[in-house]
């Protein structure tokens, strides 16, 4: 809350700074400021709804005024905002949940004006429309949308009272359709020698990353359309690159150009950001895949566990380098564990809903899951990773996750167990 | 099969099998791979005009750099107007916007303690990549306003007060270029294993 305020003062500081006041109105509102201004007095409903008349059609469908699903922290436009992954059920993310990292602001655009350039190490530079995208035959698949930075202030900064949106909320899995990137590559005829291409977006600071031509011809797509409509603003409306199982920042929205070319471009998302100092003055770059892990999303902090007896724990793997094996639960601490019951399909670089059984007679309990991918990688636990990174080192953190249920039923984050 | 031929035969055999066939084993010899795949003829060719104003990016070899050029002196004016209120005006970095300056300098061990500060003289492997970061986004209020000798100069303000680069230095493409970054020999490529995984924890 304070970084926030903190970030709007300087903004305003800098705007008045440069002489460009009038950009003032333009800002989005803080995140009490938002408040203010939607909170709602709390939802009634009639004794009994069996005896009146319910309300009329409408015309977009709105959750039950009982349910409010929110990301947070709001009201950045150089932030994040995190999905609230202990409130959903199954796999997909619905898309207005869907997390969002932005850098400049979520750009407004005209989908008739927007076009895709394709150029650099090719036979025929192309431009495409909106429309000739989606004249190509179309592909759609599950994917897992993971920042490279999940998990982080849960590493640096960790509290027992974090939430699992709070703990690795920057995960988001979706249905997505659009052009795989190999049937536009033949379309401008790639040339030898080119084994890279940058792909840039059409927000304020034009991101870019650079993407292995290799991917391109794999399983990338040019994709337009998110859990059955079209992809929303902040998930880069009309078009983003959707390379499965990559770190999210590369999966780069508003897609607006993808220029192909023989060495890495370097860019400042993919050198002094995004890369992973290692022991031994190492700074480890290009770590495109997202490794398997896992987090369970219920019991979690703030639930209070009431009775004893069974109830699921349930929680969502996945793997950017494929598909879920199994994923394990442990009740213990981790002496022992126990194979969990997968709920959805294991789709390749998706993500999977595990559910686990537990018969809580009121002990105290450190509960934890661990994924195992179809590599026969099996996720680490934090003292495993903090040997081979060092402490210094966040993005890509994929450390084994632990709640602690307390004897009156209490459940708290138990940090870097 | 072609592989198991081996030699001059299998040249000849194949260019053989080709015509039999009724097609050409390489018939776009410019191009990788996808013959089978279909072309469908959509998109149109982008203007000269399009290709060059879109053509922005910066390799490490100064390609595509543009002419121009600035000194330390003349950044640290458009730095104090320009840059200063979010970085700081001495670019500590005001939260949550970043530190641009002032990491400790010959130290590399940021895996041992995540708060020493990553800056440009320590933690950036190349000095194109500052250029192009500031054409493409800064400032955040008002991204794309900075000419190319203005760019150029809070390039060089910023190596200038990283030590980088002696005051006083016209700064351009070429001389952008050819500075060597302290951080560039510590970065090393993904070492995880690629592809499915394996096992390793890295």
């Amino acid at each position: 809350m304070k970084e926030q305020a903190l970030s709007r003062r300087s903004l305003i500081t800098g705007a008045a700074a440069a002489g460009a006041g009038v950009l003032l109105g333009n800002l989005p509102l803080g995140a009490e400021e938002r408040a203010a201004q939607t909170a709602a007095p709390p939802p009634t409903a009639p004794a009994d709804p069996t005896k009146v008349p319910g309300a009329p059609t409408t015309a977009v469908g709105e959750r039950s005024p009982f349910v409010t699903p929110k990301r947070a922290p709001v009201g950045e436009i150089t932030g994040t905002s995190f999905t609230p992954i202990q409130d959903l059920t199954g796999v997909i993310t619905p898309s207005d949940l869907h997390f969002t990292r932005i850098h400049a602001g979520v750009p407004t655009i005209d989908p008739a004006k927007h076009t895709l350039l394709i150029h650099g190490m090719v036979d025929r530079p192309l431009e495409f429309t909106l429309a000739d995208l989606k004249r190509f035959p179309a592909t759609t698949r599950m994917a897992f949308i993971e920042c490279a930075g999940n998990g982080r202030a849960a590493y640096r900064s960790p509290r027992p009272n974090m939430t699992p949106q709070q703990v690795d909320g920057m995960m988001s899995n979706s249905e997505w359709t659009g052009v795989m990137l190999s049937t536009l590559f033949n379309e401008v005829g790639v040339q030898r020698g080119a084994r890279y291409f940058l792909a840039e977006g059409g927000d304020a600071c034009l991101m870019a990353r650079t993407v292995p031509v290799s991917k391109g011809r794999d399983d990338a797509m040019v994709v337009w359309a998110q859990n059955g409509e079209p992809i929303r603003p902040e998930q880069g409306f009309p078009i983003r690159l959707l390379l499965p199982g990559y770190e999210g920042n590369m999966n780069v929205k508003w897609l607006r150009r993808i220029k192909l070319g023989a060495e890495p471009f370097m860019t400042r998302w993919e050198t002094s950001k995004y890369t992973d100092p290692l022991p031994n003055d190492r700074i480890r770059m290009f770590s495109w895949e997202m490794d398997a892990k896992s987090i369970i999303t219920s019991p979690a902090y703030p639930e209070k566990l009431e009775g004893h007896g069974y109830r699921p724990i349930t929680g969502l793997a996945w793997s950017g380098r494929g598909r879920i094996s199994r994923v394990e639960v442990s009740t213990n601490g981790g002496r022992s564990w126990a194979n969990a019951e997968l709920l959805t399909p294991q789709a390749p670089k998706a993500a999977v809903r595990f559910q686990y059984m537990w018969d809580w007679q009121g002990d105290e309990s450190l509960i934890m899951s661990r994924a195992v991918d179809d590599g026969g990688y099996v996720q680490p636990s934090f003292s495993q990773l903090e040997a081979v990174r060092g402490p210094g080192t966040d993005y890509h953190f994929n450390a084994i996750r632990a709640w602690k249920i307390a004897k009156d039923g209490t459940v708290t984050f138990e940090a870097n167990t | 099969m072609m592989r198991a031929l081996g030699g001059v035969r299998s040249v000849v055999a194949a260019a053989v099998l080709s015509i039999v066939a009724g097609c050409r084993l390489d018939s776009r010899a410019d191009s990788l791979g996808d013959d089978n795949l279909k072309h469908f003829g959509l998109g149109h060719t982008p203007s000269a005009a399009t290709l060059a104003a879109e053509d922005i990016d910066v390799l490490p070899s100064g390609v595509g750099l543009p002419a121009g050029s600035g000194t330390p002196e003349e950044g640290a004016k458009i730095y104090a107007a320009s840059c200063a209120s979010c970085h700081g005006a001495n670019g500590e970095g005001i939260a949550p916007y970043p530190q641009l300056i002032g990491g400790p300098k010959g130290r590399f061990d940021f895996a041992t303690d995540y708060k020493i500060p990553r800056t440009i003289g320590n933690y950036w492997p190349y000095a194109t990549s500052l250029y192009d970061y500031i054409r493409r986004a800064m400032p955040l209020t008002a991204p794309g306003s900075l000419s190319a000798d203005e760019t150029y100069a809070v390039s060089a303000y910023l190596l200038s007060r990283e030590g980088l680069i002696p005051s006083g230095t016209r700064l351009d493409a070429k001389g952008l270029a050819a500075i060597e970054m302290p951080a560039r020999k510590h970065f090393v490529m993904d070492d995880r294993r690629a592809g499915s995984g394996g096992r390793r924890v890295r």
